[in-house]
């Protein structure tokens, strides 16, 4: 009876060993690795890009955009990701030209824990940033009560919890403290890591959750998709045209519609501090890193067939994972970018 | 002569796989003082003694990642120490039969929980009663010691500290209890014999005997802690500063590396963490080495007592 059982399992494996084999030689495996942040967009567009073409499989490892800049880099992967632009001279480290092609959006939100407060509340530009500075460090500082009149603020310390690991969501952040505040600008500046005059570090979007919701009178910024996930509050913040928005898909669009006539060539885009009366300021863009003379002719094939579709019928797929869809007019400026990709 | 064959290349071979250690160690003293030659090149000594860490200017000193190690390590081993001693003595001495076994068990089962597991426990299970219970009350009664002053935050130092403290007590107290066990029975015998008390016994004859091995286990947790990295991240507030009080946030050298790592782009940032990784080798090292010379002090210091 054992025999037979383990017979069984022999025959199975050897035709699951066989129908893998079969399946591997159809199958084009197009490698990539980078940002955390865009992560669950991407593995639900590559689940989804396989009933479109059977073809081809996407491996994509999200070790953080840091990793992916390094492998695209030194070319071990067919493409990378980031949440931040490569700088010049990060530039032309690669071996050739990198197209920056940006393919969704995502917010970040000022979260904070004050129970005996139900309104939502409201930051000015700056007061975010002297937060963070510590410069404003009561919770009924004058500038924080004149942005919410009515609110009964608390007479407490305000204590500030941040990543402690180095992510895209801190880089959004902290681009946007360095464009609205200049004491931010030259204090601290803006990174994937940066030295925090203030507060405590939480590893991930979890860890700084847990510090908020577990101190009285703590303030932090997570990603806004875990902030809506996990029910937490989050702020108002006013932007360039004098209006106080809420964090959300549409106002995420809108910031990026409010970037469209100043996007660079390149896409190295920052989208903090956005013009349009209803653009929420800090956001960003993820990138994915192509180099624009693709060595082997049938991967890049595949690989712009992809990118094609994910910025026009991969868009649908955003919302529901809370990251904003790019607007129709940046639409087109993308599919310009990708058709010059050589192969 | 089939024999000397065999006993020729069974001893090569071991002896190849004894300095394959030797070899993997200087190797990897190489790879990382190779990569981190940036960074030495650039501070050099000042990168112990400076405690700016900043990924921005790219300024760094890892000053406050060695305190922060040091002093959570060692306030682990202050909780730990006693509480394993006491764990050890009880099991190899004086518990029933019937508790021996069930009692080792979960203590061992203690080592085998993951570090993010107790990370998680110390987040949303002790950070919450230490702040709300352990250090308002440390406050009130020593508050004018500078080590319990300041707001409570929960996270920070004597969190750190203490959920390594329940991480090393299994090491401690299992090495202990088998070093105990070990004492040969002639010597209890003998003090009992001369009219020692159980307690007697147990200080002069066990624990006296046994201080080599005492050390060695303690030695062995000290380890442990000094490399911890999951779950001291979660539960230390990762915060780059020298601060008196252990109420505050502090960063160890194992967290500041899984942290930052993953997103260093710049190869000074990457050059300044592989050197903080240097360093953690280097202290490791410095303390096994007192470890060491401790020990054979203190052994030879037995030499007078009675053995087997």
């Amino acid at each position: 009876m054992k025999k037979k059982a383990l017979g069984l399992l022999a025959g199975l494996i050897v035709v699951g060993l066989m129908g893998s084999m079969a399946l591997a030689a159809k199958l084009l495996l197009i490698n990539g690795a980078g940002a955390t942040l865009p992560y669950p967009l991407y593995s639900k567009w590559f689940y989804e890009y396989t009933k479109v073409d059977e073809g081809v499989n996407f491996n994509y490892q999200s070790i953080g955009s840091g990793g992916g800049i390094k492998q695209i880099t030194a070319q071990t992967v067919d493409f990378g990701a980031s949440d931040g632009a490569l700088t010049d001279e990060q530039l032309k480290q690669a071996p050739g030209e990198l197209f920056h092609i940006p393919l969704t959006a995502g917010a970040v939100v000022v979260t904070y824990n004050l129970p005996q407060i139900s309104q939502r509340l409201k930051f000015s530009l700056d007061v975010v940033a002297d937060i963070f500075l510590g410069k404003i460090s009561r919770w009924n500082d004058p500038r924080i009560a004149s942005d919410n009149p009515g609110v009964n603020l608390p007479n407490a310390n305000i204590i500030v919890a941040h990543r402690s690991d180095g992510s895209g969501t801190t880089n959004i952040f902290t681009d946007y403290l360095t464009s609205v505040s200049r004491g931010w600008e030259t204090t601290v500046g803006k990174g994937t890591s940066v030295n925090w005059p203030v507060g405590l570090g939480g590893k991930g979007n979890e860890g700084v959750a847990g510090l908020v919701k577990q101190i009285t009178g703590t303030v932090g910024y997570v990603e806004l998709a875990y902030a809506v996930k996990n029910n937490l509050p989050y702020a108002d913040i006013k932007n360039k045209s004098g209006n106080f928005i809420t964090p959300s898909i549409e106002s995420t669009t809108a910031a990026i519609n409010g970037k469209v006539n100043s996007m660079p060539a390149d896409f190295r885009v920052s989208l903090v501090n956005p013009d349009g009366a209803d653009a929420y300021p800090i956001a960003g863009v993820t990138w994915i890193l192509v180099y624009k003379n693709q060595t082997d002719k049938i991967k890049g094939k595949k690989i712009v067939e992809f990118l094609r579709w994910a910025i026009t019928e991969g868009q649908k797929y955003s919302a529901d994972l809370l990251y904003a869809p790019l607007p129709k007019s940046m639409v087109n400026k993308i599919e310009a970018k990708i058709n010059q990709i050589n192969y | 002569m089939k024999i000397r064959f065999i006993d020729t290349w069974f001893k090569r071979a071991t002896t190849f796989l004894g300095l394959s250690v030797v070899a993997l160690t200087l190797l990897l003293v190489y790879t990382m003082s190779r990569n981190a030659g940036l960074a030495m090149h650039k501070f050099g000594w000042n990168f112990l003694f400076t405690s700016t860490w900043d990924p921005v200017k790219e300024i760094f000193g890892a000053l406050p990642f060695l305190y922060g190690t040091i002093v959570t390590s060692l306030l682990a081993l202050l909780i730990a120490v006693p509480v394993s001693l006491g764990i050890a003595v009880y099991l190899a001495e004086l518990a029933p039969h019937y508790i021996r076994q069930p009692l080792s068990f979960l203590i061992e089962l203690l080592a085998a929980i993951p570090s993010v597991i107790y990370g998680l426990w110390g987040i949303f299970v002790l950070a919450p009663f230490l702040r709300v219970s352990v250090q308002p009350f440390l406050t009130k009664y020593f508050g004018f010691l500078p080590l319990f002053q300041g707001q409570f935050y929960g996270v920070g130092m004597l969190t750190a500290g203490i959920i390594l403290s329940i991480m090393i007590i299994p090491t401690i107290s299992s090495v202990c209890r088998e070093v105990f066990l070990v004492v040969p029975f002639t010597q209890r015998e003998a003090a009992a014999a001369l009219g020692a008390t159980p307690w007697e016994v147990i200080r002069v004859a066990v624990l006296g005997y046994s201080r080599t091995g005492i050390l060695g286990a303690v030695i062995l947790g000290l380890g442990r802690a000094l490399g911890e990295t999951m779950a001291v991240t979660m539960v230390i507030g990762n915060r780059p500063e020298i601060s008196a009080s252990l109420f505050a946030p502090a960063y160890t050298m194992a967290s500041v590396i899984a942290n930052e790592f993953a997103e260093a782009t710049s190869n000074l940032y990457l050059s300044a963490l592989v050197e903080v990784g240097l360093v953690l080798f280097f202290v490791t090292l410095i303390i096994n080495v007192i470890a060491r010379l401790l020990i054979w002090k203190v052994s030879s210091k037995v030499k007078g007592q009675i053995r087997e």
